[in-house]
């Protein structure tokens, strides 16, 4: 193949963002239609001038928006190449229409969602709720913690989303500016080592086959639609989680790091229990160890997988938990959060007594700070003590003015 | 085809044109061609049409005309000879009645209730143009 290999040191001093353009140019991929948006511009910027520099063999496509750039990625994944890009917050809002047409035709591509907060008011800063907007959307989302995580995390969705018994398509989600444009250090894979994890890309159904044509994107009415969503579904709910599985299997023994659909830290024995996602799992770790010396037996639940929603790994991880929060960082508008939901949906039918209470928090990239952990465990820890939630079901965590709590 | 359960269908919104592999299509006539069963050219699309073309071979030169400016490919040409229209396809937009170049016309659009031998039988007859 006519590209240059790239000889990278065993750890390398990355950000969020440059780890995923690192990964994208060493999963060689074809095709990258992409739109730039803050904070996720430094990816596809990145393969861009990987391929500007002879180091991929692909092709970037800038187009006219967001909407463009998932159209143009569904139109090369059906044609039959090795597809990512890159989106954040109001452009993954524009883009959400073409998600269900990717999820549906069933064409494995990987999109690297920088999580940021959704407008109005403007704001370019790290939140969850742009990765919530598309959680119904049949796409596998993975959760990275951090930039090293960002980085693996897309090898392994390639790798997944390409198996044939799969053929979805895959988010890598990282927290915008605190992951993203956070350097630290990444260990890396080197070129063959990364190539040869993902593979050739092997076309299944594609245009570019002259000798079996196929027609991409039918129509479907009430005759057929139904049948297509449950086979989706389907695949979703029983295929993908041991493929994940398996896929974690294999970097494991390729990299030596582990990865978990859930993500316990100081679980075994713990009475009180903070599970979240993104960058605000390192701190909680951080905050469960302090509150252990103070007595306290706090753990921490990182959800690595968010769909497929790891429903019986969630219900086996909390059995035994007395008090769990669950945190959601996006503004529930008028419900419980998505992780209080679904959390409270994995436990209802086991045999459990855990409180199980909500916290809403670092909307628009406000901080999660350890003061504030410091008290959400203590409070758990009051919840056990008082054997009853001592709180409404849903509160407010970092927001100015009267304490906000709901429910 | 239409009973099949959600388990039992290739995935993605994709249906395959033909049934197996096939080579030099292009060149193949639509008949001879290994259509599947979900591809349209095996099943009706013209029930909307409220106007049909109505061909007279009385009049036609076999220019070819219709043939080329068919955008639903329904006009049936074989050695370029012109054959009729293929009414399972023909969505009556009468392109073919207006490339038509003869004199009176070969291709005439009427109700699609009309029968096609009372309008045969009453075609028009040649006009006469001013040089």
């Amino acid at each position: 193949m006519a590209f240059d290999k790239m000889e990278l040191r065993d750890i390398e001093v990355w950000d969020g963002n440059f780890a995923a353009a690192q990964a994208l140019r060493q999963a060689q991929v074809d095709v990258v239609a992409a739109y730039p948006i803050t904070p996720s511009t430094p990816i596809v910027e990145g393969y861009a001038k990987f391929k500007a520099d002879g180091y991929v063999e692909g092709e970037f496509v800038m187009v006219e928006s967001e909407h463009a750039a998932m159209s143009g990625c569904i139109g090369a994944a059906a044609a039959g190449g090795r597809v990512a890009t890159a989106t954040s917050s109001q452009g993954l809002a524009l883009m959400v229409e073409t998600l269900y047409q990717a999820s549906g035709m069933r064409l494995p591509i990987v999109l690297n969602i920088v999580n940021r907060a959704l407008a109005a008011p403007l704001n370019v800063n790290g939140d969850h709720s742009d990765m919530y907007l598309c959680r119904d959307s049949g796409w596998i989302q993975l959760n990275a913690f951090n930039a090293q995580e960002a980085y693996d995390l897309n090898f392994v969705a390639f790798k997944v989303s390409e198996d044939h018994d799969i053929r979805l398509p895959a988010i890598v989600n990282q927290d915008g500016f605190l992951t993203s444009h956070t350097a630290e250090g990444v260990k890396t894979l080197s070129d063959d080592d990364a190539y040869g994890f993902v593979g050739d890309y092997k076309p299944m159904n594609d245009m570019l086959d002259l000798d079996h044509p196929v027609t991409h994107g039918v129509q479907t009415e009430e005759d057929w639609h139904f049948e297509h969503k449950a086979r989706q579904h389907n695949d979703l709910m029983v295929k993908v989680l041991p493929k994940i599985e398996e896929a974690f299997a294999d970097f494991e023994n390729l990299s030596g790091r582990k990865y978990n659909l859930v993500e316990k830290y100081d679980m075994d024995d713990a009475d009180v229990v903070v599970v979240c996602m993104g960058s605000s799992v390192e701190t909680a770790r951080e905050v469960a160890l302090e509150m252990r010396e103070k007595g306290i037996k706090a753990g921490v639940l990182g959800l690595r997988v968010v769909r497929p929603f790891p429903f019986m790994e969630i219900a086996e991880a909390l059995k035994d938990v007395k008090a769990i929060a669950a945190l959601d960082r996006s503004s529930p508008n008028g419900a419980a959060g998505m992780l209080f939901n679904e959390i409270a949906g994995a436990l209802i039918n086991i045999d459990t007594k855990a409180l199980l209470s909500g916290y809403v928090y670092g909307l628009g990239g406000r901080d999660l700070t350890k003061a504030h952990l410091t008290d959400l465990f203590t409070e758990l820890q009051a919840n056990v003590d008082a054997g009853k939630l001592t709180t409404k079901q849903q509160q407010f965590i970092g927001v100015r003015g009267p304490k906000l709590s709901f429910l | 085809m239409l009973n099949k359960g959600w388990d039992e269908f290739e995935i993605g919104a994709m249906l395959r044109s033909f049934d197996g592999p096939t080579s030099n299509i292009a060149t193949t006539l639509q008949e001879d061609r290994p259509y599947s069963q979900s591809n349209s050219f095996t099943a009706s699309v013209a029930d909307w049409r409220i106007e049909k073309p109505v061909f007279n071979k009385d009049y036609c030169i076999d220019c070819q005309f219709c043939w080329i400016y068919c955008p639903d490919m329904s006009i049936i040409s074989r050695d370029k000879k012109m054959i009729g229209v293929d009414m399972d396809h023909c969505k009556g937009c009468g392109i073919c009645v207006e490339v038509c170049p003869t004199n009176p016309k070969s291709l005439l659009m009427f109700q699609e209730k009309e029968d096609e031998d009372t309008v045969l039988a009453a075609w028009p007859e040649k006009e006469d143009k001013e040089k």
